[in-house]
Order: structure tokens, then sequence, then C-alpha cells
């Protein structure tokens, strides 16, 4: 069974897997927060935001990695900052992948968490206020249990685009088999030499199923989550 | 422990000025829609910044524009009752008891979980999420989770205006129950009468964003210049009266309609719902003594000596200024005016004293004339007892 993808290919899929799950993970609570400030808040600078999260899902992907590559590239005065003081690299190593992952897939999770938001009753919130909960408390024990559905699926989504992310990541870690060279840059890399059809074609396969399951896990999850709190 | 309450708040179109306070017990906050009333309980509950105001309840300051105090809504303990119940979906009916219980300060002296369960009768229903719930027992969930946040104040923003009519009939009873055991302010908005004759002491009636009258609700009720803030169709007085005799021939019930008879005054009486049901195989008119004379009234399932209390809606009272011959002379009162309120339409109401009890008549202008009604002038009232509905009737139980 595990013969049925080289070493190298297995090393592809390994990574994806990994940058995928720490892009979802280390995402999902800044999801949560600008998803409650996009549904609840009543600020200046809302729409801005708005703006800001969805410009990954418009501009061309290469157009991000660039921008990622200024900020956050050895150089750059993220990256330079995180490197000196607290030792964190992007530049070029697989934390860049999912950096660059995360980004990508942030404003379908913010979608999903958001869509969740605005579908519970602020009223809850107001009932929970006049029984003494304050605003973080109404937050933990009555908006976010009512949105887990929403969340699930948030993360499920985001999960199955990291998994796919290419132009940014290419652009801005390049493509380094075993650090950097995630399943669809594996791909790519090997529709370049002669022979590597195969490998391409197997690759593909894997991104079709793991996609698969996750769109049909995020359903699964989501709907026996929604299932537990309307309580039959 | 009293609510102190004084508002002031504009929007488009729409100017509250009001001023009140509530005693304990039931004050009903009393107005048609638009009269302001889901305004002001928001505003007290801190829901709502009002633009002046003073709100203080049982001695602590919630609010206070002009020192500069607002506490926020979760630390004004108000325990608020929605029309909707707002139950949290996600948690189950224990759960959702002890919610305001948890929040409450210790040493507040929260009610216990069980008494509460108790006087509401839920008991049954705590390991159900509120999907499964009717909505009669929603609501009665959501009073209890609101009397176990150890309010200063209970807000019952017209908990029964989204029931149908035996779900509210479901409901009384427990907020009758809760008037007489729990020691708080409850502040109770609705635009039925029929809610307010069975459960307030105090009530409060509201018109375009004004008090238009406040008192003793058999008071405010049987005040003939308080008719136009009613509304014509829902006047009338309330009565004590004592079963006195059954006619079973003619299935009439005679009340002796009796002031001092010890009747409980509307929303004075603790516990039973208003007339529990059950028509008479015989026909069933019952003879009642009032203070002023006797009434023959249908519906009343009560043995002899029973005290309770009627309400007669104004349109049902007749005035005569001789006593009527070649009438069924058991509905007449002897009564003496006193007091007359004429609108601007062609009615006016009139409000009759008879021995100690209070009527409300509802007559034309010109009759007001052609029979020289003023007050201190001696009359008749001529009841329609037959159209006393069972839902006028209440505090059954025997005196």
């Amino acid at each position: 069974m595990l013969d049925w993808l080289s070493a190298e290919e297995w090393t592809a899929v390994r990574l994806s897997l990994r940058v995928a799950f720490w892009a979802t993970l280390a995402s999902l609570p800044f999801g949560v927060a600008t998803a409650f400030l996009l549904a609840r808040g009543r600020f200046w600078g809302r729409q801005v935001l708005n703006l800001l999260v969805h410009l990954p899902l418009v501009i061309p992907p290469v157009a991000t990695g660039y921008l990622l590559l200024i900020l956050f590239g050895r150089q750059g005065p993220l990256g330079g900052f995180l490197a000196e003081n607290f030792g964190i690299v992007f530049a070029f190593r697989w934390t860049g992948a999912a950096l660059a992952a995360a980004i990508m897939a942030f404003p379908l999770m913010v979608r999903a968490i958001w869509l969740a938001m605005e579908a519970v009753d602020a009223r809850l919130e107001e009932a929970a206020a006049t029984l003494g909960a304050n605003r973080v408390w109404t937050f933990f024990v009555v908006t976010l249990p009512l949105i887990l559905p929403g969340i699930v699926a948030g993360a499920i989504l985001a999960f199955a685009k990291a998994m796919g992310e290419f132009g940014a990541t290419i652009t801005f870690v390049s493509n380094i088999p075993g650090e950097t060279q995630t399943l669809p840059s594996a791909i790519y890399a090997f529709l370049q030499v002669p022979g590597g059809e195969s490998s391409a074609v197997s690759l593909v396969i894997v991104s079709i199923v793991v996609a698969m399951a996750a769109l049909l896990a995020s359903e699964f999850v989501s709907r026996r989550i929604a299932r537990w709190i309307a309580a039959r | 422990m009293s609510l102190d309450v004084s508002l002031r708040h504009r929007y488009e179109g729409f100017a509250l000025d009001a001023d009140f306070s509530a005693p304990d017990g039931i004050t009903a906050l009393f107005g048609r829609s638009g009269a302001g009333k889901t305004t002001v309980v928001e505003a007290i509950a801190g829901l709502l910044q009002p633009d002046e105001g003073r709100v203080s309840a049982a001695d602590t300051v919630l609010l206070d524009t002009g020192r500069g105090i607002s506490l926020p809504a979760h630390r004004r303990r108000v325990g608020y009752v929605f029309q909707e119940g707002r139950l949290f979906p996600h948690l189950t009916v224990r759960q959702n008891l002890a919610f305001g219980r948890w929040f409450a300060p210790r040493g507040a002296g929260a009610e216990e979980i069980g008494r509460v369960v108790d006087i509401l009768g839920i008991g049954h229903l705590l390991d159900r999420r509120p999907g499964r719930l009717s909505g009669g027992e929603k609501q009665r969930v959501a009073i209890g989770r609101a009397l176990l946040s150890a309010p200063r104040i209970l807000l019952m923003d017209e908990p029964l205006a989204a029931l149908d009519e035996p779900r509210k009939a479901e409901i009384l009873p427990y907020l009758q129950r809760l008037r007489t055991e729990t020691r708080i302010p409850i502040l109770y908005v609705s635009h039925s009468v029929a809610e307010i004759v069975h459960l307030a002491t105090t009530m409060v009636a509201m018109s375009r964003g004004r008090v238009a009258r406040a008192g003793p609700a058999a008071e405010v009720l049987s005040d003939p210049a308080a008719v136009p803030y009613i509304g014509i169709a829902e006047a009338g007085a309330v009565l004590t009266a004592t079963v006195v005799g059954h006619d079973r021939a003619d299935g009439l019930s005679v009340l002796a309609v009796s002031g001092g008879g010890g009747a409980p005054p509307p929303g004075g009486g603790a516990g039973r719902p208003a007339p529990a049901g059950g028509t008479d195989g015989a026909g069933g008119l019952r003879v009642l003594a009032v203070s002023g004379g006797r009434l023959p009234l249908p519906h009343v399932e009560a043995p002899v000596g029973t005290a309770l209390w009627l309400r007669i809606h104004a349109k049902d009272v007749i005035i005569a200024t001789e006593e009527p011959a070649g009438l069924s002379a058991l509905n007449v009162l002897p009564a003496t005016v006193s007091a007359i309120h004429e609108g601007e339409g062609p009615g006016a109401a009139v409000g009759l004293v008879s021995g100690e009890d209070r009527l409300l008549a509802r007559v034309t202008r010109r009759s007001v004339r052609a029979l020289g009604l003023a007050p201190g002038k001696k009359c008749y009232a001529i009841v329609n007892s037959t159209a006393v509905a069972r839902s006028d009737i209440g505090g059954l139980e025997t005196g």
C-alpha cells in the first residue's frame, strides 16, 4: 500500500498535511475574533477590515505571495523583527508555507464563522446580560457554543483550501523538496520533468480524495453539532 | 422595596416622558402598542440608554444620567422575562435555570432552584432542551431563570402575549403564586386588561410615551377619566362579591356584591386560577351578593359563601334614573353617580358607586343630558349579567 507512492511523493503529502493542519489551527482564533468583529462590531474601519480579510480571495495569489515575501522575508520589516526577537523564520521554511496557506484560506474561514454568528440571535446575548453575564462570559457560554458548527465548517474548509494552495506558497517560499514542496508544488514539479506524469496523477488523486473527505467531514460534523444544539 | 422610574427619551417621532414607582407586588404597565412600554422596560434593564433618567430599585441606583451613573445591564440584577422567552437553545432547562444563579453574587439571597421549580411546576422538564418545550413551558422556565438570578426587580414584557388562550390560563396561576411567594417588585407589561385584572395590584397606564394614570389597579380601572386610555371595549370596574345562593331552576348564581365581604380585591387574592371551568348541568345561574344588592350570574361554579371578584364591562351597564319596572329586577343595583368623563366622541363614561363598590357605565352624551346625570345623582345600574365572561371572574375561594 505504502509503495503506491514513492518516498518523494509521500514527503510532499505529509508536508502538505502538516502545513494545512498548522495553518488552520493557528489562524482559527484570529478567524473567530475577526468574524466576531465583523458580525457584532460597530466601529470605524469595519469596512476596511472586511476588505482586508477578503483581499486574498480576489487578488492574484502570486501577488499575495510577493507581498508576503516583502513583509516576512529575512530583510522584510516583519520577517526581520520576528527572526531577531523570537527566532521565528518564515522565508523558505515550511512555516512560511503554512503562513501563506493560512492567509489564502482566511477569507473562507471567516465567512463561514461570520455566517454562523449572524444566525445567532443577538437577543440571546441580551438575555445573558440581564442574567448577570458580562460580555466575555456571554461570548464563551452563549455565542461560542452556538457558532460551533460554523467554526468546524470554517476550519475544515480552510484546511482543504490550505492543502491546495499553490501560487502564494511557491512565490513566497519556493519549491524545496522536503521543506516547502507541498502537494500542489510537487504536482507542478513532476509535470516539468519528462516521465513525471504518473507521479503527478497519483498526487492529483490524493488531492481529490483529501479535499472530498474534508468537505464530507465538514458537512457531517457541522450537521451533528447543529442537531445537538437544536436538541431533539 | 420599590422601583422608582423617571425617564426621558426621544427618537424619531416619539418622545418618552414617564415617571412612576412600582411597590412590592405586581405593577401593570399598561398601554397600547407604541405607548412606550418596552422602551421603559429596556431602559430599566440597561438594554437601552435613555437621554435622561433615573432608575432606582431597592435603594440601589441603576441609572442616574444627572450624576453620570449607568450600570451596565449585567450588573443591574434586573430579572427580565422576555415576550419570546429567549431560553438558551444549547442548554437544558436545568442549565438554563442555573445560568442566572451562577452569575448572581454570592450572598445575594438567590432562591433555591428546588423551590422555584416547585412554584412553577417545571420539575419534569429539567433534563429537556428548550426546543422540546411548549410555549407555556418555555415561559415558565424563563420566569424561573429570571427569578434565580437574585433580581432586585422582575420585569415581564408581555410574557403571555405570544401564547394562545389555554396556555395563558395555564400560566396565570403560577404568576399569581409568584406575587404572594416572592418579595420583589414585579413590573408587568401588558396590553390586556384581563391579565391585569387577574394579576396586578398597581396599575400604570401609559399613552403616547406618558403616564396617563397610575394607582391601585381597582381604582384606575373604575376611574371614568381612565377610560380613553384603556379603551371603551375593555373598560370596566371590578366588584367584590359573595355567592349567596344557587337558583337551579333558572340556572343562575346569586352573588351578594358585598364590599366588606372579605373577597380579595383584584390582584389581591392568592393562588388559584379563576373560574374552574365546567358548566353546571342544570344550567347553573348563581346568586351573588354585592354591597349594593344581589346579582344573578351564570358561569359560576362555587359553593355558597365563596368570595370572589368580577369585572363588569362598562358597555354592559345601563343607567336608569327611576327603579325600572317590568324588568328582571335581580340585576338592578341602586347607585350614585360619582364622576362623569366625556371624551371627544359621542360617548361618556360614568362612574357609579353602589354600596361600597364602584361601577363604570358607558352611555352616550345625549343620555347624560337627557337623564340629567351629574355627580351625586341617585340612579339604578342595570347590569347585563349574562355578559360577564368566565375570564372576568376570579379569586374563587371559600370565605
